[in-house]
């Protein structure tokens, strides 16, 4: 069954919007032809939970007005508290609503012939760079979500390393959100050409305590030959918020991509985390953190798929659930027939905190191959009592206790976030979230 | 000032509905350090859980009193700032959680807000404890006990007793699994503790470790009660000639309690 939805913007508000922003040509023919199918695709179906009744097509604004930040000192406080603002050459970009805000891009990208800018400047500057990726890892005629993502787009970021680079320092990029009224269709491209390696690091952050807004989110992350690709992200969306977010990666020969989530927010979310593992010796690593609260309702798919031989997966998950909130944890390795000597590896893990939480985690595993090694393990439930009598019978208490042993709980991703103030943030978001 | 007195008085406690101290009588005072020995099933490890409030346990008769006040009113966290510890036989594993925070966090939960702990300070005290007891300075910042080897789980409950200081520490099968360097490392640290503000309980069924810790006195348990009581003699007779001679001298056929046949 369809639902006859009307699209609140169409083909010529679209293709005048792609033109005012200068895009090439193919870039809103793409528009055009996504928003064409739209209608016609079926929405996603997230294991275990029913999305019809959220909205995520029905919005009032594509573009809200935003000023840039002339410099750092402009930015709210929570998001300052991200940046280190002593750090003198930082490639950093923010991004207002739908407003590129600011961007400063190091001395060693520049010199290395990194790209890095938005994507509206990537359209019209690296046409047809951008062109051979974008939207290739995620089709937009997949569901009606990833056509409205690429209809709709209007905001994001690319990241672009030639071959034999490695950078050093961690990338940055921040999308800030301070207007309730905002929607934000945001498109991330990473590419890390043969060779090359890369630390990206995001935050979705609302400083609006509440809104009634939509985010639509796709990152592509492609990995070369023997490229590696280390993505970490802290979402901190405010309640009201309803997401969807896909992040989905392509490890070709040897190359490695490693995802850090850190899945925190307040409203509605569904998330797919997809690595394709296509190279023979590809691995991928996809450690997932969540906490659930209030009355949201959240499910979260990682998906790791084998099709090169001797391919690694490992999915990490874990989540903490409180109050009435709802979350599904679906994991989802998949070796392919013909990823001989592949490995595909999963753990999801869900403490429930309260009487009406609802906490899920499904682990499947899908083998189409002889010669592999696979393994899962799944829980749910409460903070184990043991753990809490052992620390107590050291004087901590029982509050303290608990603490500890969630902190523990979700420290895999915090331990991987490679720049300090994205890490402590999020340590706090935790803090705030499980009190 | 003198040591502290724990005291316990015809203590009962059940597990699952199933009676395994049935009466247990005992005193430990500060300077002194008692062993209690025992064939396995005997109830020697219930006596410890039950004094430090294990959530299993259940004290259905008796007294526990440290220094006169009532460890059984205590949540576990009090009775362990009131002064006791215990080293446990199966030391919980906690993913996330570093050595290093973990005992700041212990360290601190007995000092006020503002009191805490400075770092230097506490830096300084792990490592020197550490290094007597031979560890790898790595483990503090490793989980708590997670991935650690049966050896390296004993070593850190006794680096914890020495950081922590306790009035009273029980020390429950310490010396199961060691071998005889990680045994006498062990015992080290442990005599390190002894002076008149420390009172200490063994609970073993080898009379190897107590070669290197001399007990003041030695108890042996059977059928969920204190049934000798003796000095160091009673440890090395025991050594010798086994538990059968009590058995017969007191007229048991199973020593065991509370288990199936």
């Amino acid at each position: 069954m369809t639902t006859e939805t009307k699209l609140p913007f169409d083909q010529e508000y679209i293709t005048s919007f792609s033109k005012d922003m200068n895009e090439p040509d193919w870039l809103t023919e793409l528009r055009v032809q996504a928003l064409e199918k739209a209608d016609a695709l079926p929405m996603p179906r997230p294991d275990k939970t029913k999305i019809d009744k959220w909205n995520f097509t029905q919005f009032a604004n594509l573009l809200v007005k935003s000023e840039a930040f002339a410099s750092l000192d402009e930015l709210p406080e929570d998001v300052k508290a991200l940046v280190n603002l002593e750090a003198k050459d930082s490639s950093l970009y923010i991004q207002r609503n739908n407003k590129p805000a600011y961007i400063s891009v190091s001395k060693e990208l520049r010199e290395k012939g990194v790209v890095f800018t938005d994507i509206f400047t990537a359209a019209r500057e690296h046409g047809e760079l951008l062109k051979k990726y974008f939207m290739t890892a995620v089709k937009s005629d997949e569901h009606r979500l990833t056509a409205l993502h690429a209809a709709f787009m209007n905001g994001g970021a690319f990241l672009y390393v030639p071959k034999n680079v490695e950078i050093t320092q961690p990338v940055q990029a921040i999308f800030v959100h301070d207007n309730a009224e905002a929607n934000v269709f945001n498109h991330v491209l990473v590419v890390a050409e043969d060779n090359s390696s890369v630390v990206y690091v995001e935050n979705y952050i609302s400083t609006v305590p509440q809104a009634d807004s939509q985010f639509n989110i796709v990152t592509e992350a492609v990995a070369g030959n023997n490229a590696r690709i280390q993505y970490g992200a802290v979402d901190t969306l405010a309640k009201g918020v309803t997401t969807y977010v896909n992040r989905r990666g392509i490890a070709a020969r040897d190359a490695r991509i490693e995802w850090a989530l850190g899945m925190m927010n307040d409203g509605n979310t569904v998330s797919e985390n997809v690595t394709n593992l296509v190279g023979d010796g590809s691995y991928g690593d996809a450690k997932t953190v969540v906490v659930g609260r209030g009355e949201q309702v959240q499910n979260f798919t990682t998906n790791i798929v084998h099709f090169g031989k001797r391919s690694e997966g490992y999915i990490l998950k874990h989540g903490v659930v409180k109050d009435s909130a709802t979350s599904i944890f679906n994991g989802i390795g998949k070796i392919e027939h013909g990823a001989s000597k592949s490995n595909a590896e999963q753990e999801s893990r869900v403490l429930m905190l309260s009487e009406k939480a609802r906490g899920d985690a499904n682990p499947i595993l899908l083998i189409d191959e002889d010669d592999v090694t696979a393994g899962h393990a799944a829980s749910v439930g409460r903070v184990d009592p043991l753990q809490l009598y052992y620390l107590m019978s050291r004087g901590i208490s029982q509050a303290e206790a608990e603490r500890l042993v969630i902190h523990g709980f979700l420290a895999p991703v915090v331990n991987e976030l490679p720049i300090e103030g994205v890490k402590k943030q999020l340590v706090e978001v935790i803090e705030r979230k499980v009190k | 000032m003198g040591g502290s007195v724990l005291s316990i008085k015809d203590l009962h406690v059940e597990i699952e509905g199933k009676e395994i101290l049935k009466g247990v009588n005992l005193e430990i005072k500060g300077g002194e350090i008692h062993a209690i020995m025992g064939p396995n099933g005997t109830g020697k490890s219930t006596l410890s859980s039950a004094i430090m409030g294990h959530p299993k346990y259940e004290v259905t008769s008796g007294s526990i009193t440290l220094d006169g006040e009532n460890v059984l009113e205590m949540e576990v966290d009090e009775r362990a700032r009131a002064g006791l510890f215990l080293a446990m036989q199966y030391p919980s594993e906690i993913s996330g959680v570093t050595n290093a925070d973990f005992l700041r966090s212990a360290i601190n939960s007995r000092r006020e807000e503002g009191q805490e702990i400075s770092l230097m300070k506490f830096i300084r005290q792990m490592d020197s404890k550490m290094e007597f007891l031979e560890m790898d300075p790595n483990m503090a910042q490793r989980y708590l006990n997670e991935g650690f080897s049966g050896g390296e789980k004993k070593r850190n409950e006794i680096l914890q007793l020495m950081m922590l200081e306790p009035k009273i520490a029980i020390l429950d099968e310490i010396d199961s699994g060691l071998d005889i360097d990680a045994l006498k490392v062990v015992s080290n640290g442990i005599n390190e503790m002894r002076g008149s503000d420390f009172g200490c309980l063994i609970i073993t069924h080898y009379q190897r470790l107590l070669n290197y810790i001399t007990p003041d006195h030695v108890h042996v348990m059977m059928q969920g009660k204190v049934v000798k009581s003796g000095g160091p003699e009673l440890a090395q007779r025991l050594e010798a000639e086994g538990y059968d001679w009590i058995k017969q001298e007191l007229g048991i056929e199973d020593e065991t309690v509370g288990q199936e046949a």
